[in-house]
């Protein structure tokens, strides 16, 4: 069973509920997978003690534009969508803008004089990562500069996908936008972490608005509750969007979480706070399949 | 030679337009005649790439200098390559000024 940890605002505690989802769901003995997909900043992984294993390189068509054989027609530059071609007839200039550039090939169809030769370029890698226990982990990885997370996404759960698991943690990229969308696409089931201030509940809207629109299942967990405002709470019953957990506001958390250590290895409550909440998901996936 | 202007409408009194790539119009002032044409600007609203597709278009003008209140980063190195000399003006000026001390 695949899960997404995902979030409308950034910094509501996605990766804080996936890494330590990821520990109590070993602890209580399912082999489970942590996928790092928030590929643009991936951080999951500083929480524990690993050495890199392997790394595959993740790369997307570029063309070349052969100024020799280019007729200045403009077909290739009215094709892309990204205006990634520099294109200026009047000086016979024409270059492909590489931080622009998608890599959709669209330039390539459209050149009828053969003046777009194919390559590639690398954008990112998929790392697999293991602890002393001899436990994978995976993360993906965006090159610094670069814009195409999505391959890179794609790859490490396709990668991750190959490895054998009863449970696959995907801690996605914060936002609504087509990092988060390709991974919930990818997953049975989403956990929406949101606060419970107004910004909060700006964002949780949207995620909510997203995952209705593509059909998938998902529970909130409000994390720092005690926070903010009660309209996060009247939301999710005006939408009857089920609540799976709520998780305090609390200094101590943070303070493992600054320090780079888990919380349900140090605080007894949230030990068993994270036991409910995988109790909670695990029968919300076996409901599914 | 013609001089490119970021210009946040379409006369001579209009105030520069401090962006570059997403200004309202240029105007495209010709030393030699005295000449301005003010042509309203295609790239201002496109999602992505404003800053080049601005450059290819006041190229197309085949202009030697682009004034405006700041040049993104993306565009400098096109610039170069289409030899187009950037001219950063920071203060409150309106076209007219800007022409008169081009003219200087």
């Amino acid at each position: 069973m695949k899960i997404a940890i995902a979030s409308g605002k950034g910094g509501t505690g996605k990766t804080f509920v996936s890494t330590n989802l990821f520990k109590t769901f070993e602890s209580l003995g399912h082999s489970t997978l942590l996928v790092d997909c928030d590929v643009e900043c991936p951080n999951s992984l500083l929480f524990f003690d690993l050495k890199k294993v392997s790394d595959t390189k993740v790369t997307e068509y570029r063309p070349i534009i052969d100024a020799d054989k280019c007729v200045y027609c403009g077909l290739c530059y009215e094709y892309c969508e990204y205006k990634a071609i520099f294109y200026v007839p009047e000086l016979k200039h024409i270059k492909v803008l590489d931080n622009l550039c998608h890599g959709c090939k669209a330039c390539s169809i459209a050149c009828k004089h053969g003046a777009i030769e194919d390559s590639s370029t690398e954008i990112g890698d998929v790392s697999f990562f293991s602890d002393s226990n001899s436990h994978i982990f995976v993360e993906g990885r965006l090159k610094e500069g670069k814009i195409a997370s999505i391959p890179i996404i794609k790859s490490a759960i396709k990668e991750a996908s190959l490895l054998s698991y009863e449970y696959l943690l995907m801690d996605s990229s914060p936002g609504t936008s087509c990092p988060f969308i390709q991974t919930a696409v990818r997953s049975d089931y989403i956990v929406l972490v949101a606060e419970p201030t107004p910004f909060g509940l700006s964002d949780l809207k949207q995620s909510v608005e997203t995952l209705n629109s593509i059909n998938k299942d998902y529970g909130v967990i409000i994390n720092r509750s005690g926070l903010g405002d009660i309209k996060v709470y009247d939301y999710l019953k005006d939408n009857e969007i089920p609540i799976i957990a709520e998780i305090p506001f609390s200094k101590e958390i943070a303070r493992y979480y600054s320090e780079g250590k888990l919380a349900v290895s140090h605080i007894e409550e949230v030990k068993i706070l994270f036991e409910e909440i995988s109790n909670k998901i695990m029968k919300n996936g076996n409901s599914i399949s | 030679m013609k001089v490119a202007i970021t210009s946040r409408s379409n006369s001579m009194d209009s105030f520069l337009d401090p962006r570059f790539g997403r200004c309202a119009y240029f105007a495209i002032h010709d030393t030699e005649t005295k000449e301005t044409e003010f042509v309203k600007n295609p790239s201002k609203d496109v999602n992505e790439g404003a800053g080049p597709s601005a450059v290819k278009f006041i190229a197309s003008y085949k202009v030697e200098k682009a004034v405006a209140g700041e040049f993104g980063f993306k565009i400098k190195s096109l610039m170069n390559q289409v030899n187009i000399q950037m001219i950063v003006i920071q203060e409150e000026k309106t076209i007219k000024e800007i022409v008169d001390m081009l003219n200087k």
